[in-house]
């Protein structure tokens, strides 16, 4: 167990490095970052004090090891499109981005689950029919055009809920959260509901299948001969053993809900991680692009790590193949 | 079981299911439709949108022509540039499938080729690209795509992108998704290589490259079939993303994406159709390929069901 542990850490080391090596190469070989710093009048003698100044005219395995000295302590150097240390960007907008997907998280898991039980229960019930029918289309909708479909309904025709923005926020020891006012809240659900509709589908689609696997068991056949109450059976006997492998993959989605609160964000100009990562994109704003990138790196490295690590912890059979393979 | 029932029968069992599945049949005609309708948008298409001498003004915002104050020569209506929507969405629609269709021959081609490559010269070969794949997986095929995109910006003037934005598209899309084909494909080669056949072609002394095309791809190709019809709605949808992001199609040249991202402005003054349309387009394109995709992978693989 600690063997494998212990691989699978120095795995997630080997990945980081990597992906800080082309952060790197990102940062300095990508287009001129004198040019990107300095005016269309600057002289030569300049640029060349700002190369000097910058480090730029060191070789390159120094430059890597200030680079990832500085990224260790969460320096990124300065946004060419803000003019402002790409950290303090980053600490202003994570708040925005880990609620949100928090959120939709939550809202996917409490929806889904439900959902996937009931319709691996009821096979062929009408309702059932119904939600798989539209589970299909929803993992056919695009997420932009899942919010411009709820901006248009619930902000446009209905008035109910703001279409952009955070509403007001509350700054609880420099994390400025949207979770503590009534407007902060209102503004959450549709980006939410846009974010988390499509993994809520997958989630619902997975623990139906795998439900309907375990349904299938002999213990389960068991327990229904010897007369165990069917709610019994459902909601204890048989939902630990599905949850298991939903586990794994709920994880690995919870990353694919960081990707796509880019598209999310830019919809609803939700003032994110994502909204800066996409305005990085557009304009080329290097340092912001290799920040981001290797911040969804570390997030994607540790939730991978924590979910095969809780997997082998929880799954015996996995651990014995593993070191088989070894 | 001879070799004779392998080959034909899959086949009738291919077109029999296909028959008797409405969805199918549905899902095919609505792909059909959208396919002609792409194909042949310069002579379908009332107006050529790109064309500024065919665009006036006076005809900008007309809502759909059922509407009231619409104008029966704009079916579904009008742009803020008096650009009419169905031509539009008719070119629209030609680019999301370009991109779409060819992305996914490019992540077919890198997939299938260095998958059987894995799968047959074994080794560090093997391990080394199994392992970018691997790592490549975890990422989002969206964000992949957004930082070759990024890159691309940083390297060129933005006059140069503009105009390669349709070969950056592809080229960003399909070098997103050519794992999951070359995982495919390896676990198969790997199987075929074991196989009777293969090792007696080796026998004979056949070339790699004849066992290769002759024995091992012919084999693996349904996968690969099934892999590349639902790969080819997630590319159009990735595409029509990454254009709504404004960092895929620029406005003169727009896709479907670039269409809604355009619309969108125009949603809070009234304007719907200008983004509904192209958005249904999308989600019916989308939807219709999914389910033949679907439809497909159970037909294939009885087994499955």
């Amino acid at each position: 167990m600690t063997a494998f542990v212990l691989r699978r850490f120095g795995q997630a080391v080997l990945v980081m490095v990597l992906v800080a090596a082309a952060a790197f190469a990102l940062f300095n070989y990508v287009g001129d970052p004198v040019n990107n710093l300095v005016g269309q009048e600057a002289t030569f003698e300049d640029r060349q004090a700002l190369r000097d100044r910058l480090g730029l005219n060191d070789p390159a395995p120094v430059q890597f090891a200030r680079f990832m000295s500085n990224a260790l302590t969460g320096e990124f150097g300065i946004s060419y499109r803000m003019q402002r240390p790409v950290s303090d960007l980053l600490r202003e907008r994570s708040p925005a981005t880990v609620e949100l997907v928090l959120a939709s998280a939550l809202f996917a898991l409490i929806l889904g689950i439900p959902l996937g039980v009931y319709t691996a229960i009821h096979r062929e019930g009408v309702a059932s029919r119904a939600i798989l029918t539209l589970s299909l289309v929803g993992v056919s909708l695009p997420t932009f055009v899942i919010g411009i479909g709820l901006i248009y309904l619930f902000s446009v025709t209905l008035g109910w809920l703001p279409s952009f923005g955070r509403g007001e926020t509350f700054a609880v020891g420099g994390w400025s959260t949207g979770l503590l006012t009534v407007s902060g809240l209102k503004a959450m659900i549709l980006p939410a509901v846009t974010l988390g509709l499509f993994q809520m589908t997958f989630i619902q689609r997975l623990v139906r299948a795998e439900m309907i696997e375990v349904l299938g068991t002999d213990y389960i056949r068991t327990a229904l001969a010897m007369g165990v109450p069917r709610a019994r059976i459902h909601y204890v006997y048989a939902l630990k053993n599905t949850l298991l492998p939903v586990m794994t993959v709920i994880g690995l989605k919870l990353g694919e809900l960081v990707a796509f609160s880019i598209v999310t964000e830019t919809v609803f100009q939700w003032p994110g991680l994502g909204l800066l990562f996409i305005q990085a994109v557009a304009f080329a704003d290097i340092p912001v692009m290799a920040a981001y990138l290797m911040m969804v790196a570390l997030v994607f490295v540790i939730i991978n790590l924590a979910v095969d690590v809780l997997y082998a912890f929880v799954d015996p059979r996995l651990r014995s193949s593993e070191e088989e393979a070894l | 079981m001879t070799a004779a029932t392998n080959v034909i029968a899959p086949k009738a069992r291919l077109w029999r299911s296909y028959r008797r599945s409405p969805l199918a049949l549905g899902a095919s005609l609505v792909a059909a439709v959208f396919f002609f309708g792409a194909l042949f948008a310069p002579w379908l298409a009332p107006q050529n949108p790109f064309d500024p001498v065919s665009l006036q003004l006076i005809n900008s915002f007309f809502p759909p022509a059922w509407a009231s104050g619409g104008n029966a020569i704009f079916l579904l209506g009008t742009d803020d540039q008096g650009r009419d929507m169905l031509s539009a969405i008719l070119y629209g629609s030609r680019i999301s499938l370009i991109v779409g269709v060819a992305a996914v021959a490019f992540a077919v081609t890198l997939g299938v080729s260095l998958g059987v490559l894995a799968g047959y010269a074994g080794g560090w070969t093997e391990v080394v690209l199994m392992r970018i794949a691997d790592v490549q997986l975890t990422i989002p095929a969206l964000l992949i795509a957004l930082m070759v995109d990024g890159l691309a910006r940083a390297t060129l003037s933005p006059e140069i992108h503009d105009e390669i934005a349709l070969y950056m598209l592809i080229f960003a899309i399909g070098i997103a998704d050519w794992p999951q084909y070359a995982r495919v494909v390896r676990a198969a080669t790997l199987v075929q290589r074991q196989s009777g056949y293969v090792v007696q072609a080796k026998l004979i002394g056949s070339s790699a490259p004849s066992i290769v095309f002759g024995h091992v791809l012919p084999n693996v190709m349904t996968s690969v079939l099934v892999l590349a019809t639902l790969g080819l709605a997630l590319a159009i949808i990735a595409e029509a993303t990454l254009s709504f992001l404004g960092v895929g199609m620029p406005p003169t040249t727009p896709s479907l994406g670039t269409l809604i991202r355009v619309g969108n402005d125009f949603l809070f003054s009234g304007e719907w159709w200008i983004t509904l349309f192209p958005s249904l387009v999308l989600v019916l394109l989308a939807l219709s390929v999914n389910l033949l995709g679907d439809w497909l992978r159970d037909a294939l693989n009885p087994r499955l069901r």
